[in-house]
């Protein structure tokens, strides 16, 4: 069973309904005992770092995320789940689980593209992914494949260690981030048509070795 | 590198679509749900439903299809059109859309665009604005005047003012449709759309007036829309959403090619 990680952090049933138009057993839940029990996690999240931080602790899930990165189980982080996986966020000054040494930053502004347009934050919309190491959730993806973003803040991981892919926004920051069984994504996988959908079936098969 | 967004806009009646897609081959699809799918697979980038069922009471049915659609589509998806409360967004949302849209109800009282914002997050608020072309006054400064109840009723409110107020209020998303250039077929209004967009820092979508791809072509770039809305050009045949894309790919604008 995947466990999708319940902490009141926006709307998961898209998350859900992709995972199980993919045919696979999932379940939103905020049970610490059920999360401890699945075969993988799936850790979504919309919305401000401070607030997941503090509904994540008080449904005690940080320990069991912690606890579960550890026993090397396969994590998906999505979004906000990409940004709170580092150490601390500038949005709120929020300290976050730390599992990756780095931070989030907010796109700094005015920012420009090459034609020197002004570009507009949040980040909204399609955008691309350049791959820098194989990975295999990113099995079959291609430099054309486009993922939907939305998200004002970034995450900035301390080694290009972590770093899998980059997606340029006036800046190139990292859209993918690995390390060890913990992989993840600041774009929406479950809204970015087939290229997320084989995103979301290669983590649903994955046995969480990267790079060892 | 950020692509402009083509988004095909479904038009929703007690349930079904009221412009079917009708081909040379005349197939005619009056279901929203197979609409969505094929534009799905067409390589529409976000769909857009507006609901213009006339009685409220009927407002299930219209969430029975956004729930359906949330079944067969990985895209964004967003449903305006007799959302008046937080609750009327909730339940829209839960049901799988994406995004909201809210415009009489916004013009009526901008909190429920602050409400739906700090409630659900702004990426799910989509501020609707109807323009209309009035020249301008003191009132009205940029020439451009918020209406609504399709364009019937004036609200004394300047276009530009209201877009910044409602990205004040915490809209995430601005869609801008021209009353006048709606159903024309003439081209999207493009003396408005990049004033618009230029006063914001949250994206727009141009809405109104698509007949063919120079007019998407040059609302993307000149008119510095972030997105463009299609109906009639893609409903009756004129252009697939592949082709548009083709043709926009070819012309280097940045759009999503693979799907």
């Amino acid at each position: 069973m995947i466990a999708i990680i319940d902490y009141k952090a926006g709307n998961l049933k898209s998350v859900e309904r992709a995972v199980k138009k993919l045919g696979f057993v999932c379940r939103v839940t905020q049970s610490r005992e059920e999360i401890l029990k699945s075969e993988r996690i799936i850790f979504p999240g919309v919305g401000a770092a401070g607030k997941a931080m503090a509904d994540l602790k008080n449904l005690g899930l940080n320990s069991v995320l912690e606890q579960d990165f550890e026993t090397r189980k396969p994590i998906l982080g999505i979004c906000l789940g990409a940004q709170i996986i580092l150490e601390r966020s500038q949005e709120n000054e929020a300290g976050c689980l730390g599992l990756i040494k780095g931070d989030v930053e907010l796109f700094p502004q005015p920012l420009f593209d090459e034609g020197n347009e002004r570009l507009k934050v949040p980040h909204m919309g399609w955008n691309g992914v350049r791959i820098h190491k194989e990975h295999p959730v990113l099995e079959g993806i291609t430099p054309a494949d486009e993922f939907y973003f939305v998200h004002a803040y970034y995450p900035r991981p301390a080694s290009d260690d972590y770093v899998v892919g980059t997606t340029d926004y006036g800046i190139e920051f990292s859209s993918v981030i690995g390390y060890k069984n913990l992989i993840a994504v600041q774009f929406h996988p479950e809204k970015s048509g087939r290229a997320g959908l084989k995103i979301l079936s290669n983590f649903c098969t994955w046995n969480g070795r990267y790079a060892e | 590198m950020l692509s402009k967004r083509i988004i095909p806009c479904l038009d929703v009646r007690d349930g079904k679509t009221t412009k079917g897609i009708k081909f040379k081959e005349n197939i005619d699809i009056g279901d929203p749900v197979e609409m969505a799918k094929f534009y799905y697979e067409q390589g529409a980038d976000e769909i857009v439903f507006y609901d213009i069922t006339a009685s409220s009471d009927r407002r299930d049915i219209m969430i029975d299809v956004v729930r359906r659609v949330a079944e067969e589509i990985f895209i964004p998806f967003s449903v305006g059109g007799g959302i008046r409360t937080l609750d009327d967004m909730r339940q829209v949302l839960l049901a799988g859309a994406e995004k909201v849209s809210v415009n009489t109800a916004a013009v009526r009282d901008p909190q429920i665009i602050s409400g739906g914002a700090r409630a659900f997050g702004s990426q799910c608020i989509v501020l609707g604005m109807d323009v209309k072309k009035v020249g301008a006054s003191r009132k009205v400064p940029s020439g451009y005047e918020i209406v609504i109840h399709g364009g019937r009723t004036y609200t004394g409110i300047d276009a530009i003012a209201w877009a910044r107020k409602g990205e004040d209020f915490g809209a995430g998303e601005i869609c801008l449709n021209s009353i006048d250039a709606d159903g024309t077929q003439k081209g999207y209004e493009m003396e408005l759309t990049p004033l618009i967009s230029e006063n914001v820092n949250i994206p727009v979508i141009a809405s109104g007036g698509a007949g063919n791809i120079d007019h998407i072509h040059d609302v993307l770039t000149e008119g510095k829309a972030d997105a463009a809305l299609v109906a009639s050009v893609v409903h009756y045949g004129t252009y697939t959403i592949k082709q548009i894309k083709d043709e926009l790919h070819a012309r280097s604008v940045k759009v999503r090619m693979r799907w």
